[in-house]
């Protein structure tokens, strides 16, 4: 399939070659040589091959329920301009842009990119993005390691559990170690132990993520900052759910050295995970540091501006065992999707999108906590996600289950990740979520308090 | 709020072949498009303290925002646009119908946490899809997890150091052999899981050599990391003894996939006797490349390692599937979801395109291409190694650099004035002044015919006019670029005027 060859170029191709059958020209040694046919179905024409994926489609039932899971992954408006661009298969069917001067295009979309993370990080510097959140946090961390020479890294709880998980799997291998500060009651990171954790040096890096895994606004106040600065850590602020970055204060403003996160919010479908777009943006003095692909503006020899990626020294192919990373792609497609997304909207249309989801999550909360025996399980102020606290003798489990009956999709479990959460549950509103979606999820947990006899009267 | 009103004169813009300005300098303050309603403001939910200050973007309208992308898609190479012979790249077709099958709504707005039971679809496109990689290439189990090529490399050698710690050989077994003809990420990789790299010299016919091989394996050797066909696009006929020596050794291969494309139907990494595999479905199964990602990087493994597999793995109850995290000898999650999962739709979708037989046909013409060229582009370019190659071959300007004095570099210049992507230049780096040349199958005969006869016509420019292509490409959106200037100068950012 997808083969141009007529039986006629075959002949004349083998005879140029000067070998007699294709069989011939392939043969390998009789040790190793494959002598059963493939154990694949055989091809499909065109038609029956939609008809066989779409069968695939077409049993995720999740897509039809009303839904309020959020927790790293988050359903946002998608103007159809980005998929419109981004479909271009001058874009699609590009490679990694080696010669510059045939990619032009693409550079100065990433160039757009890394300047557009800076803007809204209010970081120095970005590169061309990495996989996605969890390994933006994993090179960041290892960013930190090679700039202090230190191997332990300090990590809030209250970051992604999944970010956490592979930071630790990354750690393994460079044996490095990581250790977690505890979540305060009010939901934000508990840094009474900061300052004399910090004290003799030894970590790296401390890692904290605005808005948190609650949802909840977490920033280290002044006095952590200084505590930070004084022990030489590198402060490593995490970003997953970029849309934040509408409306919250930057991760510069509070003395992150290095931002990471995730992109999916800026026009990438959520495509149950992936692909995404993880950002990294640091201070200047990270530039020669940073791992994976950077885009820099020069001139050509006519003294014209052109673009080109630059700093290779630090890659994989140059510096081989030496490098920052082993990084060779980025995510060049969503991060296109990202910048044309961001282009479409503006600052106005992002500043209104953000504060949609503060408004929507609001509304949600004060919809789910009228509701007798549900409570928000923290105090603290919060974004796009709000964690609620089910009814004295229920679990979150229970009430998931119960709301997925009536195709409704509740949030996720805290229990899944934290023992002392079980009965928690994460639920999240985007601009996306409508009155009608809070008040059938709202309505289905009064039907469900009143049917397991949760609440005494 | 906005980026300032700095907008440029954009009279020259529109003659051809201008620069296109940066999205930064268009636009105005305010002019924005109207995706979202209305409504309260922000201050009345969360404190002054937590807000940001200043969001300085651009505002443009729609109509400006799609004229700027579609100028720079215009400054631009790609497969729909032209030929892109870029060795170890696999440019080949990626058909429209993989596009259309990932963004069915059922797949595109699956959220990575909604319950199993309501997402068997797209678990049984995980499962479905691993089962044929092993059936292809002989592994007893693939994980979907890592993010691509690289990504999946450092998952194997994860995998790797986690079976040497269980075996109680963790302290002792800590280098990596990697032949010079394997890819450039190899040692990059090995260094994040701590191993030290032995490069090994290859063979006066392009291959590892037993012997030397055998100087090098000991009780410290973890794993031999080879890609075969290997990066000149030779077999390593000797595979199997390979093998048997480095597991004699107690270490394991590895066998890195960017060159799957030449095998399929063929033989199997798996009876080769390799332990460890990943797989660029970028590459072999037509996933489009996208400017350099995403990529998607299965990960296989033999039976004896299938406990190590990065989470999660998809798991088959009955006719339920699910998704199985419980694995304590795991290396853990390489990633903050399960897959790259757009991309597994569109590698199972070419799968069932091409069927066995179809598969089997893309290696054996992938084969064909190669070697058509190479035998019409051995009358007038150093081939060393001269010999049936599999889906890919180097060529040496060598040669004529002594001649004449054009480069490798200035061949690859020259055809883009041609309207051709380069090769793949200065790699693999045993072969001086290398173009590494991958056609893939899916290019036609004439396509083939008109690059060979460009290369010859470079070639015989450099006899004549060797100016001519130092001077190259005159044809492009821009000249050569000051490479120097970038890293010592770097200007990695749009920044706000003062």
């Amino acid at each position: 399939m997808y083969t141009p060859h007529t039986a006629a170029d075959i002949r004349e191709m083998l005879d140029v070659v000067g070998v007699a059958s294709l069989d011939d020209l392939v043969r390998v040694p009789d040790s190793v040589a494959l002598r059963t046919p493939l154990e694949v179905p055989p091809g499909l024409p065109e038609i029956e091959l939609q008809q066989t994926i779409s069968a695939y489609a077409n049993r995720n039932d999740a897509v039809r329920y009303t839904s309020f899971l959020g927790a790293g992954s988050y359903r946002h408006y998608v103007p159809p301009v980005v998929p419109a661009i981004a479909m271009r298969g001058e874009f699609l069917t590009a490679y990694t842009p080696y010669q510059a001067e045939v990619s032009q295009g693409y550079l100065q979309a990433i160039y757009e990119w890394q300047s557009y993370i800076c803007l809204l990080t209010g970081m120095d510097l970005a590169n061309a993005s990495v996989y996605d959140g969890a390994t933006a946090l994993a090179e960041g961390a290892i960013m930190a390691v090679n700039a202090t020479g230190r191997r332990a890294i300090l990590v809030s709880a209250a970051v992604h559990p999944n970010y956490r998980a592979v930071l630790r799997t990354y750690a393994r291998g460079l044996e490095l170690d990581v250790e977690e500060l505890p979540v305060a009651a009010g939901g934000t990171t508990d840094l009474a132990s900061l300052e004399a954790r910090l004290a003799d040096k030894r970590f790296a890096a401390f890692v904290v993520q605005n808005p948190n895994f609650f949802g909840a606004i977490d920033t280290p106040p002044e006095a952590a900052r200084q505590a930070i600065e004084a022990s030489g850590t590198v402060a490593i602020g995490v970003t997953a759910e970029a849309m934040a970055l509408g409306a919250l204060a930057t991760p510069a403003s509070w003395g992150a050295h290095i931002a990471v996160g995730e992109g999916q919010s800026f026009g990438v479908a959520m495509a149950y995970g992936g692909p995404y777009v993880g950002f990294i943006a640091a201070n200047k003095e990270h530039m020669r540091r940073i791992p994976g692909r950077l885009v820099g503006r020069s001139l050509d020899v006519h003294g014209k501006s052109a673009y080109t990626l630059t700093l290779q020294a630090r890659e994989q192919h140059i510096r081989r065992e030496k490098a920052t990373s082993n990084i060779c792609t980025n995510q060049a497609h969503c991060a296109l999707c990202a910048t044309v997304y961001l282009a479409a909207v503006g600052a106005e249309g992002l500043r209104r999108c953000a504060t949609l989801n503060v408004e929507r999550a609001h509304a949600l909360a004060e919809a789910v906590t009228a509701v007798p025996g549900f409570t928000r399980r923290f105090s603290a102020p919060v974004f796009n996600e709000v964690a609620i606290r089910v009814p004295l003798g229920s679990s979150a489990a229970t009430i998931l289950d119960a709301l997925q009956s009536r195709e409704i999709l509740g949030g996720v479990n805290l229990g899944r990740w934290y023992g002392d959460l079980a009965d928690t549950i994460l639920m999240n509103a985007t601009e996306l979520t409508t009155n009608a979606d809070i008040a059938k999820l709202s309505g289905a947990l009064a039907a469900i308090v009143k049917e397991h006899n949760l609440v005494r009267a | 709020m906005s980026a300032p009103d700095i907008a440029k004169d954009l009279r020259e813009r529109f003659e051809p072949g201008a620069a296109e300005p940066l999205i930064f300098e268009l636009g105005h303050p305010g002019r924005a498009n109207t995706y979202f309603p209305d409504g309260r403001a922000l201050e009345e939910f969360l404190p002054a303290s937590a807000l940001r200050e200043e969001l300085p973007l651009p505002d443009n309208s729609e109509l400006e925002v799609v004229r700027h992308f579609t100028r720079l898609s215009q400054r631009n190479f790609s497969i729909d646009t032209g030929f892109y012979p870029l060795g170890s790249c696999t440019m080949k077709y990626n058909p429209r119908v993989n596009d259309t099958m990932a963004n069915l709504p059922g797949f595109r707005d699956l959220h990575p946490f909604a319950p199993d039971a309501l997402a068997q679809g797209a678990l049984g496109v995980m499962y479905d899809l691993e089962r044929y990689l092993c059936a292809i290439f002989g592994m007893a189990q693939f994980s979907l997890n890592p993010a691509a090529g690289a990504h999946a490399e450092l998952a194997a050698l994860l995998i790797a150091k986690a079976y040497f710690a269980r075996k109680g050989e963790g302290t002792q077994r800590t280098t990596v052999i990697v032949p010079d003809t394997a890819h450039g990420t190899n040692p990059a990789s090995a260094a994040m899981v701590g191993y030290k790299v032995i490069s090994l010299k290859s063979d006066e016919r392009g291959r590892v050599g037993l012997g030397a091989l055998k100087e090098v394996l000991g009780d410290d050797t973890a794993v031999c990391m080879m890609t075969n066909p290997n990066t000149l696009g030779l077999f390593e006929d000797h595979i199997k003894e390979i093998a048997d020596a480095v597991h004699a050794a107690g270490g394991l291969m590895y066998y890195d996939g960017a060159n799957a494309n030449a095998l399929m139907g063929n033989a199997r990494p798996g009876d080769m006797g390799f332990d460890l595999m990943h797989l660029n479905t970028h590459k072999t199964f037509s996933i489009p490349h996208g400017g350099g990602g995403a990529g998607h990087g299965p990960v296989g493994v033999a039976a004896h390692l299938v406990e190590f597999l990065p989470t999660p793995v998809v798991r088959k109850d009955g006719e339920t599937f699910a998704l199985d995290f419980d694995r304590p000898d795991s290396i853990g999650p390489m990633r903050s979801f399960w897959s790259n999962f757009a991309h597994a739709v569109r590698a199972l979708t070419y799968i069932r395109a091409n069927g066995g037989n179809g598969l089997t046909k893309v290696s054996q013409l992938a084969v064909l291409n190669a070697n058509y060229v190479r035998a019409k582009v051995r009358d007038f370019l150093h081939t060393p190694y001269d010999e049936t190659c599999r889906h890919e071959f180097v060529a040496s300007a060598q040669d004529l650099k002594r001649e004449t004095g054009v480069r490798a570099l200035d061949i690859a210049k020259a055809l883009l004035d041609h309207g051709f992507h380069a090769p793949t230049v200065y790699f693999p780096l045993l072969v001086p002044e290398c173009l590494m040349i991958e056609p893939t199958e899916t290019e036609s005969k004439e396509t083939l015919d008109a690059f060979v006869a460009v290369l010859r016509e470079i070639v015989e420019t450099a006899k004549s006019d060797a100016q001519a292509l130092l001077d190259a490409p005159v044809t492009t959106q821009v000249g050569r670029i000051d490479e120097t200037r970038a890293a010592r100068q770097p200007d990695l950012r749009w920044t706000l005027p003062a």
